[in-house]
């Protein structure tokens, strides 16, 4: 066989398999935040608070501020104004001003002539507090309203929602199987390996810059503005290459605040870099949630109806807590669900390190709730798992119960690669005891349709400079924060314009020299950028197209874009170099550049909160793992993770694999080893990483990722996200596979050995005492359980 | 990033120099050889000292060797031997294979090419509520091994608890190392066993200024030894139990065992020699061993709180790790 006939110089870089531009990242030559040193730079650090919950009575820095070396301490008084990433609710200082509400909330802040000046000196601030009463755990939190962390201080709560949808009752009240359970989430954190660092630098212009590990430099921007009272036309936010974010960076945290504050009142660069145990404090990870479910079905496996009541800890902050809030239950009802649905999620406040946006923001947890339920029911009613699912999928070009418009949806080729690669039908439930597989499928969002503040700017733009040497520069205001976005606009770029990857720049996350893009989180970077910078790249093309049509004197229908030239169709000999399409294009239309933007179509259901988890494309994800349950330690080993994504098109495959396997690597973790704990004392358990158990390469499971592509009608060149979405089944489809292995429920994450170890026993004995009651004929009192009473009216 | 305080580095070239320098410095004074242990503990404020004294680069601290002394075989292992060299020794191997295994599950990759065999053996005791930064033990309101008066392990406890964590220090005792140390004072000699003592604070016999500077190992073809670590992850981790196991076999007989020492760690300050294990007579089948010896490893260990996870959890893998060390040993 030989390929003749393809012109080669027609093959797309979309779809290929480079990884150039990436090269930078893996061989150390990226500059990160921290790699940055100023001239005269000093280094901050901020005080912290050492009690959970506490009035601030005093502060002294005399101390400190004799120390040689130190130049400057501020406290909350300095920067009495609130922010908060949801505009409805902020209610953070970048010092606290007069409440600390957590062990490590940031009360002041250091500027010495070097970092340990500046630990040293954080110790030297003598701070009386007058320690008040806690809730250090979400029962607290709900059984003390009077300890007062809500709004208002009336009770702990900081959101409320309750939605239903059709009669739920009455659904499962007519269903031939119910499961209830009650499900609990610890909590968990991002861990980047590049903590949060920020420098602020006044210049003599009275430009104030802030260099930040953000992942949302324009709401930085926004809030540096607002909290310094400094007009917005006098800051630059730069975002250099973030180091790992996973949603842990998407709002705005002291240290920037601090930095900037500080370089104001010393006139030089002030830099802060979080140590490991400041990042837990930072936090803003996934919320411990406690989730009671039941799940109704009917014999033939059709889902009736869906009842959560879920109460999520909150930590002592607002952060994105509205929104994570609903999304608690609104991103359950892709892609199999029942008819009619009710949620009711209350998040509460506790004096504990705020949570917030971790990578599946909100819906991680309710997805593992409600995954396990459907193989309760599927086990209930002797129906394959995946055909269960199948029964109950929501089909491409549809509404969702809750409003949520769908387009394109491959969950079904999703569960047909899963099921393939994995042989479940020859080996599900029918491997050795002490071996099992699990299935799971989640939905997620490409970005939503709202922005964080009302506007009716778009929410993503991209402005494209054309130079006549044949460079095209791209200007985005995403953040490349390593999950591979200005590679995916230079692929698009290169393709529209015929250019190799080499000569297509990308500028990013500057707010001095980009656009305004909304930012990395709610997986809307592809979805959104790529959109905005396709709107660019077309019209370049079209003045391309244009003026070489005219110098070769065909009609620019006939032009065709090839890699390095611009030919005629059916004469592809006779075409022109595309750095001299630029230059004649140049010379027909003046200098070249375009913009391009974004905004979503008008999206969501008709009540209040329907626009929250609107989107406008969503990624399905089916997942099967394998696991083996070591029954004498109770020791859970993830053997392999089939993935499969369904990512609308894979614009640079690479990443979307890596995407694909980082999340289920992530999701695997959360499931065995992680668990962010806050003591009764309000400490953290372990804030560092020997006591946060994140896996080491030893411990991840075989990841196989399969590629699923549906091609979305609106998404760019059909693609929708990957970032997020592929994490969501990996609890569920690890704790379903647990069940097959040893046949024990664990509904508490994550599964340890001792938790797991404890399933198997009480299962044993309870195996046991049944056997004893059947070999007794039923005569004999229930072993351990109360004297035979007459029944008790239920 | 958590900053080092501020000290003065001293880099002896010789043991005596080395030996001289401590005597001279005093209290004031910490040894550091891969810098593990020492350097994370002084960035958490647990030990403070103004003079840090580098043995890394005396060469008579190095090396692995076999050495003949009167009728007997000696393996002789430097206490700057670092833990990968004593991981990959084929002579360690053959003779120690728990002292292998052990230094072979320290940390990581990264830190058994630092760490050393006499670090190793000197680890500072380890706990939940002490390997903390200052920031979080003042929250706590400290502990009585480092700037407070009370347990937070044992309430109302006077005696410290951390836990022994050096993974080659049950696996020494089991094959019943001697170690050579050498202070101001001369050199002596004291059985591993003998090393370690039950108090978390400072849990070895080790004097001011005094050196581990030699580990011997007296090879007995006989002797078969293996060791156990229980821990969350397969690597980095400290130990959430250690265990190892010598069995003494006779003969070409392979299915029964003469003698064995069984040694828990990770439970307190010092690590424990089950008591059961003495009870094991000429002739025992291996599976009878691994049963009596579990069943006794499991009444006499009773883990505490001091180091993660579920204590009941971890008791109960003590008899699972200790037959399952045993039954690695047959044939």
């Amino acid at each position: 066989m030989t390929d003749t006939g393809k012109p080669s110089g027609l093959r797309g870089l979309v779809g290929s398999r480079t990884r150039t531009l990436l090269a930078p990242r893996v061989t150390g030559q990226v500059r990160y935040t921290d790699d940055i040193h100023l001239p005269r730079m000093l280094w901050g650090r901020i005080v912290r608070s050492p009690h959970p919950h506490a009035r601030i009575v005093r502060i002294d820095a005399t101390r400190a501020l004799a120390k040689p070396g130190v130049i400057a301490v501020i406290t909350g008084k300095d920067m009495p104004e609130r922010f908060g990433i949801i505009p409805w609710t902020p209610d953070e200082y970048p010092l606290a001003l007069d409440h600390a509400r957590f062990i490590g909330d940031a009360v002041a802040a250091v500027a010495a002539t070097d970092e340990r000046i500046a630990h040293e000196a954080a110790e030297l601030v003598d701070v009386e507090y007058e320690v008040l009463p806690a809730a250090t755990d979400l029962q607290t939190a709900i059984d003390k309203p009077e300890i007062g962390l809500g709004k208002g201080g009336k009770d702990n709560v900081s959101k409320e929602v309750d939605l239903a949808f059709g009669d739920v009752d009455a659904a499962l009240a007519g269903s031939d199987v119910v499961t209830e359970g009650d499900y609990y989430y610890e909590g968990s954190a991002h861990v980047p390996i590049e903590t949060h660092c920020a420098i602020g630098n006044l210049d003599k212009n009275g430009l104030l810059t802030v260099w930040s590990t953000t992942q949302v430099p324009h709401y930085l921007h926004r809030e540096l503005s607002r909290v310094l009272r400094v007009p917005p036309t006098r800051i630059r936010v730069i975002q250099p290459p973030v180091g790992g974010a996973f949603g842990g960076k998407s709002e705005p945290f002291s240290l920037e605040f601090c930095a900037a504050k500080l370089a104001m009142i010393t006139g030089r660069p002030v830099k802060f870099l979080y140590t490991r145990e400041e990042e837990f404090y930072a936090h803003r990870g996934r919320h411990p949630m406690q989730i009671h479910m039941k799940v109704g079905a009917k014999r033939d496996g059709k889902l009736t109806g869906v009842d959560a009541r879920t109460f999520i800890d909150g930590g002592a902050y607002s952060s994105f807590g509205l929104v994570t809030t609903y999304y608690s239950g609104q991103l359950l009802t892709l892609p199999a669900f029942a008819d009619t649905y009710r949620f009711r999620s209350t998040r509460l406040f506790t004096n504990k390190p705020p949570c917030g946006p971790k990578r599946g923001h909100g819906s991680v947890q309710p997805r593992f709730a409600f995954e396990v339920s459907l193989d309760k029911i599927s086990r209930a009613l002797g129906i394959d798992p995946i055909e269960l699912r199948r029964k109950n999928l929501v089909p491409p070009n549809t509404t969702t119960l809750n409003g949520l418009r769908v387009t394109s949806n491959g969950i079904e080729q999703c569960l047909d690669a899963v099921a393939k690669a994995s042989d479940w039908k020859e080996r599900w439930g029918k491997l050795p005891k002490g071996r099992g597989l699990g299935v799971a499928t989640s939905a997620y969002i490409s970005g939503t349709n709202y922005a964080i503040y009302p506007n009716a700017m778009p929410q993503s733009a991209v402005q494209l400079k054309v130079d006549r040497s044949g460079v095209v520069t791209v200007f985005s205001g995403q953040s490349e924060i390593g999950q591979g976005c200005d590679l995916m606009l230079a692929v698009l770029v290169a393709d529209e314009l015929g250019l190799d990857l080499g000569s297509v720049r990308v500028v990013s996350g500057d707010t001095d020299l980009t656009p305004v893009d909304l930012g990395a989180y709610s997986s809307r970077g592809t979805f959104m950028n790529g959109n905005a910078c396709l709107m660019a790249a077309r019209e370049i093309k079209s003045k391309l197209v244009a003026a070489v049509a005219e110098k070769l004197d065909v009609d620019p229908r006939n032009v065709l874009v090839t890699r390095g030239a611009l030919v005629v169709v059916h004469d592809p000999a006779r075409g022109v170099s595309v750095t001299e399409a630029i230059q004649l294009a140049e010379a027909k239309f003046g200098t070249l550049g375009a913009v391009g933007h974004y905004n979503t179509p008008k999206l969501g259901g008709d009540y209040r909160g329907g626009t929250i988890g609107a989107s406008p494309a969503y990624s399905f994800t089916a997942h099967v793992a394998e696991v083996s349950v070591d029954s004498r330690s109770g020791f859970v080993r993830v053997e392999k993770i089939w993935v499969a994504h369904d990512c609308g098109k894979a614009l640079c495959p690479v990443i979307v694999e890596g995407q694909m396997e980082g999340s289920a690597y992530m999701g695997a973790a959360e499931a065995l080893l992680e668990e962010h704990v806050i003591g009764p004392d309000g400490l953290h358990k372990g804030p560092n990483l020997l006591d946060y158990r994140i896996p080491t390469s030893l411990d991840v499971p075989d990841l196989h990722a399969l590629i699923v592509e549906s091609e979305d009608q609106e998404g760019p060149l059909g693609a929708k996200e990957s970032g997020e979405g592929p994490l969501h089944p990996s609890i569920p489809a690890i704790a379903n596979a647990i069940f097959d292995a040893v046949g024990v429920r664990i509904d508490r994450l994550p599964f340890s050995p001792a938790r797991v170890l404890a399933a198997l026993r009480k299962k044993q004995a309870d195996e046991q005492a049944a056997s004893i009651d059947s070999s007794l004929g039923g005569f004999a009192p229930r072993r351990g359980a109360a004297p035979p009473n007459p029944p008790a009216a239920e | 990033m958590l900053p080092l305080p501020v000290f003065d580095h001293h880099k002896p070239r010789t043991l005596p120099e080395a030996i001289d320098l401590l005597a001279r410095l005093g209290d004031k004074a910490v040894v550091i050889a891969g810098g593990t242990d020492v350097l994370p503990n002084m960035k958490h404020g647990l030990v403070e000292p103004e003079h840090v004294v580098s043995i890394a680069g005396i060469e008579e601290l190095g090396g692995i060797s076999l050495v003949r002394e009167g009728d007997d075989d000696k393996l002789v292992l430097g206490a700057g031997a670092r833990l990968s060299e004593i991981e990959s020794s084929i002579l360690v191997r053959r003779i120690a294979p728990a002292l292998a295994e052990a230094a072979g599950q320290v940390g990581g990759p990264h830190h058994r090419a630092m760490g050393t065999l006499g670090g190793n053996i000197c680890l500072d005791t380890r706990c939940r509520y002490y390997n903390q930064t200052y920031f979080w033990r003042k929250s706590l309101g400290f502990c009585l091994k480092k700037d407070g008066t009370v347990c937070h392990v044992v309430r109302g406890g006077s005696r410290c608890v951390a836990a022994a964590s050096n993974d080659t220090a049950p696996a020494l005792i089991a094959l019943e190392a001697d170690l050579h140390l050498l202070g101001p004072r001369g050199a002596r000699i004291v059985k591993a066993h003998d090393f370690y003592v039950a108090d978390g604070v400072k849990n070895t016999v080790l004097e001011p200024g005094e050196l581990v500077v030699r580990v011997s190992i007296t090879r007995s073809p006989g002797r078969r030894s293996s060791f156990e670590k229980l821990r969350r992850r397969n690597a980095i981790d400290f130990p959430l139990l250690s265990i190892a196991v010598r069995l003494d076999v006779s003969g070409v007989e392979t299915t029964r065992v003469d003698g064995a020492d069984v040694v828990v760690s990770a439970l307190g300050a010092r690590p424990r020699r089950i008591r059961a294990a003495s009870k094991i007579g000429p002739g025992t089948p291996f599976d009878v061993a691994a049963r009596e010896l579990g069943g006794g490893a499991y009444a006499e260990c009773k883990p505490l709180p001091n180091v993660d996870d579920d204590t009941e959890w971890r008791r109960e893998m003590v008899p699972a790790l200790v037959e399952r060390a045993v039954l690695r040993l047959e044939g």
